[in-house]
C-alpha cells in the first residue's frame, strides 16, 4: 500500500486525538502494518487548537510528523484557518459544516459532512460524533479493515457504550457513501 | 510464551522495559513530558507486588529509590529537565555510593521551566556532569519503542553489573509518540540481578572492596551484615576516611568502572556506513529524521550513512573515530546547540569536518531541516 | 546486651565537642532500644549532615549517612521497601527543618512509621554557628552579628499540624524522660516526632552567653516543665515537655499493603 498520511485538528475534547489512536492503533494490532500516531502536545489540548498527526504505511516509518498530510480533518474554523493550507494537492478535506465554513477553494477533495447533525439527529449522544468521524474517514480512505476498527473499538469499550460506538461508526460509514468497497461482513 | 504486541507511547515502552527487568519500585513527581510514566507504573506496580509513591518532589523522589535499591529492590524514577536539575546531588550520592538506580528524564526545552510540551536533548552535557564533583556515569538513548524497551532492560542491567546509576536520556518527540512494541516473552533477554556477597553471618563483609573484576558484592539493609553508607569519601567498610590514599583510591574506582569499560558499554546502531562520504552523527529522535534523510537519498544513490549513539556517555570516542574515518563530512544532528557535536568534534582526526544540523525551537527537526544543512556542508548552497 | 554491644567502638571517643548534648542522647537512644530488645539487624538508622548526623556512624545497624536534609525521603524507600524494618532518623534543627522543612511534613502527612528526632540545639553547629529556623528571635549568630530577626518554628505544633501521630518533646537535661518517650516514639506505629533540646556550648552557648554545657543544661532544667503542669499556668514562658500526641491512624505501608492487594484483585 501507499503511505498515507493524516492529520486530524479540532479542539480540546471534541476527540480527534483519541480518533487518531484507534485508527493507527487497529492499524498496528489488527492489520498487522506500520503505524505511528503523535499529537501537538501542551496547555492547547485543553481546550485550544489541538492536532493529532498519524502515518500508516507498509514500510518501516522514521519520521513520524505530517508536514504536508493526504487526509486532512478540520473540526473547528480554528484549526481550518491554521491548518488548511497545509494539505497535499489532491488530498482529501474533511469538515462538519457546523463548525466550518469554507473561505477559499483548495486543490483537494473536499468533503463536507454533516457529522455533528448526523449523530444528534440519530443517535443524540455528541460524544460518539469521533467514533462517527471515523467512520468516514474509513469510507473515504479504507486505510485499515473496517473489523479491525471494530476491534480496536472493543479494546476500549464494552456492553452498550460499545454498541452506541458501533452504530456510529457504520453512520460515519454511510455518510461517505456507504460500505461500497468495504467488506464489512469479514469479521 | 508468545511476544506481546502493543499500541503504546515511548513513554510506556519505558515502562514496559522497567518491568521486564524487573523493576520493584519507582518514586516520582508529576512533570511533562514524563508523568505518563509514573501513571502508568502507579497501576502496574502493585499488580505484581511492587511499590510507587509520588513523593513531594524530585529531590526525594530520587533519595526514595536510592533508600530502597538499598534493600536489595530494583529501582527507578522519571522526571524531565526541572526535576532532573533538582535530582541532581542526589544523584551525586548514587555515584559516590555505588546504589544501583536507572534515573529516565524525557527531555525538554530548557534552561529553566523552559517550554515543557515540546522537545529538546540540552540535557546531554547536564547528564554527564550535572551533579559536581568528578565522576562518571552511564547515560543511554534511543529512537524507536523497541530500542527504548531494550535499552531500558539495558540500563536495569548496566545499573547493576557496575552499582552505578543509569541515566535514560528520552525527548518529547519519541516519549509520546504512539508506535508498534514487541514485548519478549520473559527469558528472552538476558536480565542481569544484583550480584551478592557469600560471606555468611559473623564473617567480616566490605561493602565497598571490589572483586578482582571491579564489582562489588552487596549486601540488602535488613540483612545479616551491617554496614555504613556515605556520600563521604569512605573506606572498604563504608567509613568516613580523609585518608589521601583512600581518597584517591575510591575516586580512581568510580572513574575507572565506567571510563575502563566504554567499549562495553557503547551501544549504537549503524545504517550504510560501508562506503558513506557524509556520515549523520545522530541519538534519540533526531536520528528518526536523518535516517529519513539517509534511507531517501540511499534510492537515488547518494552516499549517505547514519552514525545512531545509543550510548551517550561514557562517550563511544574509538567507536566514533574509526567509523567516520573515510567519511568526507560529519553531520551530527542533534537538538541542542552543539552538545555532541563537540564530542564528536574532539573524538575524530579532523574536526574541521564535523557540522551541525539542529534545531533549538522547540520544533522537531525535519527531514528537509536536515536537507537544507547538508546542502550547504556539501558545497551547494541553500 | 550490654550498650557496647550497639555501638561501634573504635570510632569512639566521638567528634562532638566537650559539653555538646548530642552524647546523651546516642547514650539514651540506645538505652531505649536496648529496653525494647530490638534486634540489630532490625534497625536502619538514617541521618543527614551535620553534627547530629554523625550519630549514625557509631551505633552497629544498618547505617545510611545521607545528604543534606533528606534522610526522611531516603528512609521512605527504605521502609516502603522492606516496611518490617525499624527507621529511626536522627536529624539536627536546621537539617529537618530548614533545608529538610518539606519532606518533614510530608512524612508526617503519610502517616509512614518512622520515628524521627530532631536534636535540637538551635544553631548550625558543623558550619559554625550560623543561625537555624530554631534559634529564635532576638538570638545571636555568626549570620546574624546584629541579632536574629528570624522567628522559629514551634516543633510540636509543626508536627500536630502535619500529621505526626505520635509527638514528643524532652531534653538532654531529663534523660529518663528521653529513654520513656524515645521508647515510645520507636514502638509508636505510625509517623513519630521527637524534640529533643539539646545544648551547643561551642556555637549557640558562647554566642549567646549561655555558659558551658552543665549552666545549659541547668537551663532546661528551669526552663521546662511537663504538659499542663501548675508551673505552666503560673509562667507562661515555660517549654513543655512530654507526650503531647500519640494516636492510632492508618500507617502508610499498611495502606499500600491494600493498595496491592486491590490492584492484583483487579
Amino acid at each position: 500500500m501507499e503511505k498515507c498520511r493524516l492529520v486530524f485538528s479540532g479542539s480540546g475534547g471534541q476527540g480527534v486525538i483519541t480518533t487518531a489512536i484507534i485508527l493507527a492503533e487497529a492499524a498496528v494490532l489488527f492489520d498487522k502494518i506500520k503505524a505511528v500516531q503523535s499529537q501537538s502536545y501542551g496547555p492547547e489540548a485543553r481546550g485550544g487548537a489541538t492536532r493529532s498527526d498519524v502515518i500508516i504505511s507498509d514500510q518501516q516509518i522514521n519520521f513520524p510528523k505530517v508536514p504536508q498530510p493526504n487526509v486532512l480533518v478540520c473540526l473547528t474554523q480554528l484549526a481550518y484557518n491554521k491548518f488548511s493550507t497545509i494539505i497535499r494537492p489532491g488530498g482529501i478535506l474533511i469538515t462538519d459544516p457546523k463548525y466550518v465554513v469554507i473561505e477559499s477553494k483548495l486543490a483537494a477533495r473536499h468533503h463536507e459532512i454533516p457529522i455533528y447533525k448526523s449523530v444528534m439527529d440519530q443517535i443524540g449522544l455528541p460524544i460518539v460524533c469521533s467514533t462517527c468521524l471515523l467512520g468516514s474517514v474509513l469510507g473515504l480512505t479504507k486505510v485499515v479493515q473496517y473489523k479491525s476498527i471494530v476491534k480496536s473499538l472493543k479494546l476500549r469499550f464494552s456492553g452498550k457504550i460499545l454498541e452506541t460506538n458501533l452504530k456510529s461508526l457504520d453512520l460515519g460509514v454511510g455518510l461517505v457513501g456507504g460500505f461500497e468497497g468495504i467488506d464489512k461482513l469479514a469479521m | 510464551m508468545e511476544k506481546s504486541v502493543k499500541f503504546v507511547q515511548g513513554n510506556e515502552a519505558c515502562v514496559e522495559g522497567a518491568l521486564y527487568a524487573g523493576l520493584d519500585f519507582f518514586a516520582g513527581y508529576p512533570i511533562t513530558p514524563s508523568t505518563e510514566i509514573a501513571e502508568s507504573l502507579s497501576f502496574r506496580l502493585p499488580k505484581k507486588g511492587g511499590k510507587f509513591i509520588q513523593m513531594e518532589d524530585e529531590i526525594s523522589s530520587m533519595c526514595a529509590i536510592i533508600g530502597a535499591s538499598l534493600t536489595g529492590s530494583k529501582v527507578m524514577t522519571a522526571t524531565s529537565g526541572p526535576g532532573f536539575s533538582l535530582m541532581q546531588e542526589s544523584l551525586g550520592y548514587a555515584v559516590m555510593a555505588e546504589i544501583p538506580c536507572v534515573i529516565v528524564n524525557v527531555q525538554r526545552g530548557g534552561p529553566s521551566t523552559g517550554i515543557p510540551t515540546h522537545i529538546s536533548q540540552g540535557d546531554v552535557m547536564q547528564a554527564r556532569w550535572g551533579t559536581h564533583g568528578d565522576h562518571s556515569i552511564v547515560a543511554m538513548t534511543a529512537s524507536t519503542h523497541q530500542d527504548v524497551f531494550d535499552i531500558t532492560v539495558d540500563a536495569f542491567n548496566i545499573s547493576e553489573t557496575y552499582r552505578t546509576p543509569v541515566i535514560l536520556l528520552l525527548d518529547e518527540v519519541v516519549g509520546h509518540l504512539r508506535e508498534r512494541l514487541d514485548v519478549p516473552p520473559p527469558g528472552d533477554i538476558p536480565l542481569i540481578e544484583r550480584l551478592r556477597t557469600s560471606c555468611s553471618e559473623g564473617i567480616d563483609y566490605h561493602p565497598y572492596l571490589p572483586r578482582e573484576d571491579g564489582r562489588l558484592p552487596m549486601s540488602d539493609f535488613g540483612g545479616v551484615h551491617r554496614f555504613n553508607v556515605t556520600g563521604l569519601y569512605h573506606d572498604m567498610w563504608g567509613f568516613p576516611s580523609d585518608n589521601p590514599g583512600v581518597v584517591q583510591g575510591l575516586i580512581r574506582h568510580l572513574v575507572d568502572k565506567i571510563q575502563n569499560n566504554v567499549n562495553l558499554l557503547a551501544r549504537y546502531k549503524e545504517y550504510h556506513l560501508e562506503d558513506a562520504e557524509c556520515i549523520m552523527v545522530s541519538y534519540g529522535a533526531s536520528a528518526r529524521s536523518a535516517l529519513h534523510v539517509v534511507e531517501s537519498r540511499r534510492v537515488r544513490g547518494e552516499k549517505l550513512g547514519l552514525l545512531e549513539l545509543q550510548t551517550l556517555w561514557p562517550f563511544p570516542e574509538q567507536i566514533v573515530r574509526e567509523k567516520c574515518r573515510n567519511a568526507k563530512h560529519i553531520l551530527v544532528v542533534e537538538m541542542n546547540t552543539g552538545q555532541v557535536m563537540e564530542m564528536v568534534k574532539s573524538s575524530v582526526d579532523d574536526p574541521g569536518k564535523v557540522f551541525l544540523a539542529n534545531k533549538v525551537d522547540g520544533i522537531f527537526i525535519s527531514p528537509t531541516d536536515i536537507r537544507n544543512i547538508l546542502r550547504v556542508v556539501q558545497g551547494k548552497g541553500v | 546486651m550490654a550498650i557496647k554491644d550497639y555501638i561501634r567502638e573504635r570510632f569512639f571517643p566521638h567528634m562532638w565537642c566537650p559539653g555538646c548534648g548530642h552524647g546523651i542522647i546516642l547514650n539514651n537512644l540506645l538505652r531505649a532500644i536496648e529496653n525494647l530488645g530490638l534486634k540489630k539487624n532490625n534497625i536502619v538508622m538514617v541521618s543527614g549532615i551535620g553534627c547530629s548526623a554523625r550519630i549514625s556512624g557509631y551505633v552497629d545497624f544498618h547505617t545510611l549517612h545521607t545528604i543534606h536534609g533528606r534522610a526522611l525521603a531516603f528512609a521512605t524507600g527504605v521502609k516502603m521497601s522492606r516496611p518490617e524494618l525499624n527507621l529511626i532518623v536522627p536529624m539536627g534543627d536546621g537539617d529537618a527543618l530548614a533545608i529538610g522543612g518539606n519532606h518533614f511534613i510530608h512524612a508526617a502527612r503519610r502517616n509512614i512509621n518512622m520515628t524521627a528526632i530532631v536534636m535540637n540545639n538551635r544553631i548550625y553547629g558543623m558550619t559554625g554557628g550560623q543561625y537555624s529556623p530554631l534559634s529564635g528571635y532576638g538570638t545571636s549568630a555568626t549570620t546574624a552579628p546584629y541579632t536574629n530577626i528570624d522567628h522559629d518554628f514551634d516543633v510540636v505544633q509543626l508536627s500536630v499540624a502535619a500529621g505526626a501521630t505520635f509527638v514528643g518533646r524532652t531534653t538532654t537535661y531529663h534523660v529518663q524522660q528521653m529513654v520513656d518517650i524515645l521508647q515510645k516514639a520507636i514502638t509508636h506505629h505510625g509517623f513519630s516526632v521527637v524534640e529533643i533540646l539539646t545544648q551547643c556550648p561551642t556555637y549557640f552557648g558562647r554566642k549567646n552567653n549561655a555558659g558551658d554545657g552543665v549552666e545549659m543544661m541547668k537551663l532546661y532544667k528551669d526552663n521546662t516543665t511537663s504538659i499542663g503542669s501548675k508551673k505552666k499556668q503560673e509562667n507562661p514562658d515555660l517549654i513543655e515537655r512530654g507526650i503531647f500526641v500519640q494516636k492510632e491512624l492508618p500507617e502508610y505501608c499498611d495502606e499500600y499493603k491494600n493498595i496491592i492487594a486491590r490492584a492484583k484483585g483487579k
